[in-house]
C-alpha cells in the first residue's frame, strides 16, 4: 500500500498557554519550539503500522510519503519523519499566510494525482488552528470517501479499511474501499488500534509513537526530500478565509483553597449556588 | 433569496440540542432562516423544529439516509442550499457537523468558518470568532466568498427556545449520492452504554484522572449520583483503560461547559483544560498543591481523593 501523510508544523503544543499577542494583535508564538502537529505524528505512526510487519519493522512493505506545505525551516521536521520511518518526503514551499484549508486541500489533491497513493492520512485537526477541515475538503476535491475522527483501522487485504469513527458517546464503524482519505484521533496509537494482513493479529505495539534511533536519523539523510512550488500544484491560489487580529481569552483567576470537604460543599451550596 | 439554512442534527427522530445552538446563530445573524431536517426520522423531528420561527422546515426523510454517511448527506445539503439561494449554511460543531460542513463548503466553493463561538454583523460584513491554540487564543476570520459555511459551537450559543409558531413544512427529494458513496458502507453503531446524562448536556460533570486506577467507577459513581452528574475523564484515565474512551474531556475529547465541573485527581494539562475551562464553577480535588488545575479552579481542595470523595458524597447527600 502507498500512503501519503500530510504534516503541519506547529508551535510546541504542550506550551500553547505561553502564547502572546504581538503589538499588531496577531498571535506571537516566538520562543515555542516548532514541532509536527501531534495528530500528524499519529498519522505517520498509523501509516508505518499499515506498511510493515509489526514483528519485523526494518523491512518496509509499502511506501509512506510525508508532505508538508511550509517554509524551508520545516525540512528538519521532515528529516525527523524520514528518520522515524517515512520513505520519502515532499515540501511544498509556502508560508501560512499564503494558505487556508482549501488551498492546502487543493495542493494535496494535485499531489495525489501525481503520486497516486491508495490512502491519504491526516491528523483530524492541527494543533494551532484546529480547523478540522483539510481532510474532508481533500476528499471532496478528489471525489473519494472520507473517514474522520478515526480511532481504529483494520486493513482488509489492503483493498478496503474497516474504520472506527469516535463520535459523541459511540463508535460508528464504516468500511471504505480504497483509495480514501482518513483523519486520525489520538486513540489510533493504542497497541492494537491498527491492524493489517502484514502483522499477526495478536501483535501489540507499544502505546504511542515510535522514536527514531540515531542510526536511522543518520541513514535518513540519504532518503529523498523533494521540494515543489505551491504554484506548480495550485496555480493562482486565492484565499477563501483570512484571519485578522486575535484575542487572548480572559485569564480565569485562581479561586480559593478550601480547608476541607465540609467547607467545599457549603461554599458550593451557599456561595456558588450550583448544588 | 438570501438567508441561512440550518442543517439540523438529529438523533432517534429528534433534534439534538446542538441544533438549537445553530438556530440561535441563525437568529442572531438576522436574516430569515430555514431548517433542513435530513435523515431517518426527519419527518418527526420537523414537527418539533417548526416551532422555532423558521421561514420553513425542509424535510428529506429517506431510508437511504437512515445512518449518517457524509457522501450521502452532502449532495442533498448542497442541492437544498442552492435551490433556496441561501448565503449561509449553518451546521453543528459536533462530529456530525464537523464531518459534513467542510465537504459541503468544498462542493459549494464556499469559505468555511469552523467551530465558531461568536459572530459580528456589520452590514454585509461578518466576522467570526473561534477558539484556537488549545483555547489559548481566539481568532477572528472573514470569508471572501459570497456563500459562507459555518459550524456553531454549542457551548457558546445558548440553545434557541421554541417560540410556539408553526413554520410550513416542505418535503424535498434526496439528491443523488456522491460517486464516492458507493465505496462507503455503514457497518454499525456501537453506542457507549450509559444511563447517565450525556456529557454535552449535563448541568454537573464529575471527571476523574489517571490516579483513580481500577477504582474509577467505584469512587466516582456515588459522587456523580449524588450530584446528578455526567462522568468525564482525562485522556490518561481513558488511555489506561480505567474509563471508556467516550468519556474523555479535552481538546481531543468532548468540550463541556456545565454549571459545575469537579476535577478529581486531574493534573490540569493544557489539553484537558481546553475542553472544560468554560465551565461556570470549577472544583479541583488533588493531593498536589502545585497541580496546574488549581490555577483555574474556583474552589480547590488539597487532599487525597480516596478520602475526600467519599466524604463529599456524604456531605452532599446530607445537605440536599
Ligand atoms: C495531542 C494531545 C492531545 C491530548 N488531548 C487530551 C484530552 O483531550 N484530554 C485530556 O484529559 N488530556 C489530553 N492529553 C493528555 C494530557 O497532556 C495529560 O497527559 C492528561 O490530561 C493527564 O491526565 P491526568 O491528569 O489524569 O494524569 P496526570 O497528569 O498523571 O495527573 C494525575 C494527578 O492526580 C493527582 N493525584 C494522584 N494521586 C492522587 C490522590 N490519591 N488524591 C488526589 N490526587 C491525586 C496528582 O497529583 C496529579 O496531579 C492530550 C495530549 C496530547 C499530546
Ligand atoms: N500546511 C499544511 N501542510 C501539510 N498538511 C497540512 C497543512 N495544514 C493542514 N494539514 C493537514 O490537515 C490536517 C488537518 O488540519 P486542519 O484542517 O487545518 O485542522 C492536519 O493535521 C494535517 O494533516
Amino acid at each position: 500500500m502507498k500512503i501519503l501523510v500530510a504534516v503541519k508544523r506547529v508551535s510546541d503544543p504542550e506550551n500553547l498557554n505561553k502564547i502572546k499577542l504581538s503589538p499588531q494583535g496577531k498571535v506571537d508564538t516566538s520562543g515555542l519550539e516548532p514541532k509536527a502537529s501531534p495528530y500528524d505524528e499519529y498519522a505517520l505512526e498509523t501509516a508505518l503500522r499499515l506498511t510493515e510487519n509489526g514483528a519485523n519493522t526494518k523491512q518496509r512493505l509499502g511506501e509512506v510519503v510525508a508532505v508538508t506545505f511550509a517554509p524551508k525551516e520545516s525540512e528538519q521536521m521532515l528529516r525527523a519523519m524520514l528518520g522515524t520511518g517515512a520513505d520519502r518526503a515532499i515540501r511544498v514551499d509556502a508560508t501560512d499566510d499564503a494558505l487556508d484549508g482549501d488551498v492546502v486541500a487543493r495542493g494535496l489533491k494535485a499531489l495525489v494525482e501525481k503520486e497516486k497513493p491508495d490512502l491519504v492520512l491526516l491528523g483530524y485537526q492541527q494543533a494551532e488552528n484546529e480547523s478540522n477541515e483539510v481532510g474532508q475538503m481533500l476528499a471532496e476535491h478528489l471525489g473519494w470517501p472520507q473517514a474522520t475522527f478515526v480511532g481504529s483501522i483494520k486493513s482488509e487485504d489492503d483493498k478496503a479499511l474497516l474504520v472506527g469513527r469516535e463520535i459523541e458517546g459511540a463508535t460508528a464503524q464504516l468500511r471504505v474501499t480504497l483509495p480514501a482519505v482518513v483523519t486520525v484521533l489520538d486513540k489510533i496509537i493504542h497497541p492494537k488500534s491498527v491492524q493489517s494482513k502484514h502483522t499477526a493479529q495478536a501483535h501489540a505495539y507499544p502505546d504511542g509513537v515510535r522514536f527514531a534511533a540515531l542510526m536511522a536519523i543518520m541513514a535518513a539523510k540519504k532518503k529523498p526530500l523533494a521540494e515543489m512550488k505551491l504554484a506548480e500544484l495550485v496555480p493562482a491560489a486565492t484565499l477563501k478565509v483570512t484571519y485578522g487580529n486575535a484575542e487572548l481569552p480572559p485569564k480565569r483567576a485562581a479561586g480559593v483553597k478550601v480547608k476541607d470537604v465540609k467547607e467545599l460543599v457549603t461554599k458550593l451550596k451557599t456561595e456558588a449556588k450550583v448544588i | 433569496m438570501a438567508g441561512t439554512l440550518v442543517v439540523a442534527e438529529l438523533a432517534e427522530g429528534q433534534a439534538k440540542r446542538t441544533t438549537h445552538s445553530a438556530i440561535a446563530f441563525a437568529k442572531q445573524v438576522g436574516a430569515p432562516f430555514a431548517i433542513l431536517a435530513i435523515g431517518g426520522g426527519a419527518a418527526g423531528a420537523a414537527k418539533e423544529l417548526a416551532a422555532y420561527g423558521a421561514q420553513k422546515v425542509i424535510v428529506v426523510d429517506d431510508a437511504a439516509l437512515a445512518n449518517y454517511v457524509c457522501e450521502r448527506f452532502a449532495p442533498t445539503v448542497v442541492a437544498v442550499a442552492k435551490a433556496g439561494g441561501y448565503d449561509t449554511i449553518a451546521l453543528t460543531a459536533s462530529s456530525f457537523g464537523k464531518d459534513l460542513a467542510p465537504r459541503v463548503a468544498a462542493k459549494l466553493g464556499a469559505g468555511y468558518a469552523p467551530d465558531i463561538n461568536q459572530v459580528t454583523v456589520d452590514g454585509p460584513k461578518r466576522r467570526y470568532r473561534r477558539p484556537q491554540y488549545a483555547g489559548n487564543a481566539f481568532g477572528w476570520l472573514e470569508i471572501a466568498t459570497p456563500v459562507h459555511v459555518v459550524s456553531v459551537r454549542q457551548t457558546e450559543f445558548p440553545a434557541a427556545e421554541a417560540s410556539g409558531g408553526s413554520s410550513p413544512i416542505e418535503t424535498a427529494a434526496r439528491a443523488p449520492d456522491d460517486a464516492a458513496a458507493a465505496r462507503v458502507e455503514f457497518v454499525k453503531l456501537e453506542a457507549g452504554k450509559s444511563e447517565r446524562p450525556d456529557l454535552g448536556e449535563a448541568r454537573v460533570v464529575v471527571s476523574g484522572g489517571r490516579s483513580l486506577k481500577e477504582q474509577f467507577k467505584q469512587v466516582l459513581e456515588p459522587l456523580a449520583d449524588a450530584l446528578g452528574a455526567a462522568i468525564g475523564a482525562s485522556r490518561a484515565a481513558c488511555d489506561a483503560g480505567y474509563a471508556p474512551a467516550e468519556l474523555q474531556v479535552g481538546q481531543t475529547g468532548r468540550t463541556v461547559a456545565p454549571q459545575l465541573y469537579v476535577a478529581v485527581g486531574i493534573s490540569g494539562a493544557i489539553q484537558h483544560i481546553a475542553g472544560m475551562k468554560a465551565s461556570k464553577v470549577i472544583v479541583a480535588i488533588n493531593k498536589d498543591p502545585d497541580a496546574p488545575i488549581f490555577q483555574i479552579a474556583d474552589y480547590g481542595l488539597v487532599q487525597d481523593l480516596f478520602v475526600a470523595v467519599p466524604e463529599m458524597v456524604k456531605e452532599v447527600k446530607a445537605s440536599t
